[in-house]
């Protein structure tokens, strides 16, 4: 008896999405992202279960220097900065994420039938788009958010409301460069109807740009998510989310001591955007060549 | 060119009424009865529908939209309805402050981004270009409160070196009131330089590949004019239409700057008017807002097109 060893038939796009896992992988800038945000990632999943101390107990030490039982010192109230560091994940990273798949959801679909339809459609959204677009992201959701009211769902739907133009016309244009190439007049001569086309045809195809616009996107969802919350429009107190601290703190700064009430959440700002952005330019570099 | 910039004005007036009804309709969605609001708790109805009726709110959406545009045009921006004075007299001061530091932002973020990108795309790959390329991203991304209380603590608390308040006293003079401004115009310019440099970056790497800059080196000219004559002029371009879009943000981003180093502009009169619910004043102020953004928008195409012989001549629209 003998057996025979069947080559394992790979699909052409099987070993397209290996490659792109692969340039991936070689990527530094996209790793270094992936770890940062893959902390936090972690962080905002455990939340207050892991940290040394509960973010919200508050204590008679109040305003304390980091040092050895506070790592990162405590707040106004007595509560321990670095367990509020590490507990301040949760919020921005539920509402950001939300908001951008909204935004994302919403922007294709747009972006599909008007780059895909053209003429009147295309002309009509494109300059409701370019109103939108004359008004800064931040005084949009202000506005929208005093009409609504202050709130986790608020603050989604209406970031996810601003993003679907800007997403809209991203996917837009690469529409357009897909539209006249072959597949697309053939599927309609098969007698494929227009969402069939747009939906399954299409979009497979433009899926490369729209990774990188979420991803992008996404870095500028956790920055109007910090804007609004340190205007007080966004994420409410009690929540021990890092921009909350840096708004309720920054005030202390004045006298010039304090001040790790407000650097440490700073930080973890920081990083988290910076991760972010990374990791959207080593998918820019892999997915965009 | 005068066909180009024609077209440009035509799409602008469309931009600008659509840009008012969506600034209407927002309006719209502002929640609660605006007499009731005025008149407080314990008012009548009757006395609550009449302050509606004086204020006109009661008549049908479309009416009271062409009342308001209306007035719009003939510069009646309405009344403040937490100050009681008309809406202008607070704005106009409060948009001249904010112009101020955008001015100066813009002033000083343009060169610098520029040259950084130009820098960067001269060196490709090096370390002067991961530098300012990584550099640059990493301040677009973190927010400019953050960025902007980084440089509060560095400048003003430990070295003492500028004032931490954007507002110069009263009667100060020129060089003092740029003084205050600074901090708040080092923040601006962190969050737009990495983005502009970027822009920057890709138009000269684009142009040093072009075709026409082979041919310059071929014939035999040196680098310093192939890069000034033929790869700058061509790389700037895309650079000026960025900047351009980028005023939208910066007015933004004034909202939260203006609040944290306490600023009279106009991002601070839309946070107070926002927490105060003067519907008025908030409407009027984000109509404000935009039109900047067009008349910014604007002027940037003119200028494109004036740098751009191709369209200068007509050849391309």
């Amino acid at each position: 008896m003998s057996t025979i060893t069947v080559p394992l038939r790979q699909s052409e796009a099987q070993i397209a999405r290996r490659e792109t896992l692969r340039g991936l992988a070689r990527s530094k800038t996209f790793v270094a992202g992936a770890v940062v945000v893959g902390f936090w990632v972690f962080w905002a999943i455990v939340g207050s279960h892991l940290t040394p101390q509960d973010p919200l107990n508050q204590g008679a030490d109040i305003l304390v220097r980091p040092g050895g039982a506070h790592w990162f010192g405590t707040d106004t109230l007595g509560r321990d900065v670095f367990s509020r560091v590490l507990a301040g994940a949760t919020s921005v990273m539920k509402v950001a994420p939300l908001a951008t798949l909204l935004g994302v959801a919403g922007g294709t679909a747009l972006g599909l039938v008007m780059g895909y339809l053209r003429g009147f459609v295309d002309d009509v959204l494109g300059r409701v788009i370019d109103a939108v677009l004359a008004l800064p992201l931040i005084v949009l959701a202000v506005t929208a958010i005093v009409a609504l009211g202050p709130s986790n769902g608020t603050l989604i739907v209406v970031i996810g409301a601003v993003f679907t133009p800007l997403v809209a016309r991203t996917v837009r244009a690469a529409v357009l460069a897909e539209r006249d190439l072959d597949y697309v007049p053939a599927a309609r001569l098969r007698g494929e109807r227009a969402p069939y086309i747009m939906f399954v045809e299409i979009l497979p195809n433009v899926m490369g740009p729209i990774i990188v616009e979420a991803t992008v996107r996404l870095g500028y969802a956790i920055f109007a998510v910090a804007g609004l919350t340190f205007l007080g429009f966004g994420i409410q107190p009690p929540s021990p989310d890092w921009s909350l601290q840096i708004s309720q703190n920054y005030s202390l700064l004045a006298g010039g001591s304090y001040w790790w009430t407000v650097l440490f959440p700073g930080l973890a700002v920081a990083t988290l955007v910076v991760g972010v952005n990374l990791i959207a330019d080593g998918l820019t570099q892999v997915l965009e060549r | 060119m005068g066909r180009f910039l024609l077209k440009r004005l035509g799409l602008a007036a469309i931009t600008l009424v659509l840009l008012s009804v969506i600034v209407f309709a927002l309006a719209q969605l502002l929640p609660g009865d605006i007499g009731r609001n005025l008149d407080g708790p314990f008012a009548s109805p009757a006395q609550v529908a009449a302050t509606n009726h004086q204020l006109g709110v009661d008549k049908p959406i479309v009416v009271q939209y062409g009342k308001w545009i209306g007035r719009l045009a003939r510069g009646d921006l309405g009344h403040s309805l937490e100050y009681q004075v008309p809406v202008s007299n607070l704005l106009g001061p409060s948009l001249g402050n904010s112009l101020k530091l955008a001015a100066l932002a813009f002033l000083l973020v343009v060169p610098l981004s520029i040259l950084g990108g130009v820098a960067a795309a001269l060196r490709q790959g090096r370390i002067t270009d991961r530098t300012i390329t990584v550099g640059g991203l990493s301040l677009t991304a973190v927010p400019e409160f953050v960025t902007a209380i980084v440089l509060i603590v560095i400048f003003g608390i430990v070295f003492h070196l500028l004032p931490t308040t954007a507002q110069a006293p009263p009667g100060a003079g020129f060089f003092t009131q740029v003084k205050h401004l600074l901090l708040p115009s080092f923040a601006l310019v962190a969050v737009l330089f990495g983005y502009i440099a970027r822009i920057a970056r890709a138009g000269v790497i684009e142009a040093l590949d072009a075709d026409y800059t082979r041919t310059a080196y071929l014939k035999g000219l040196d680098t310093r004019t192939v890069i000034r004559r033929h790869v700058l002029r061509n790389a700037l371009l895309p650079t000026i239409a960025v900047v351009a879009t980028q005023t939208g943000y910066l007015i933004g981003g004034l909202v939260v700057i203006e609040k944290l180093f306490n600023y009279p502009g106009i991002g601070q009169r839309i946070y107070i008017a926002a927490q105060n619910k003067d519907f008025t004043m908030l409407e009027s102020g984000v109509l404000v807002i935009g039109i900047v953004y067009l008349i910014a928008t604007l002027a940037a195409d003119t200028l494109y097109s004036l740098l751009n012989p191709r369209i200068r001549y007509g050849a391309a629209e």
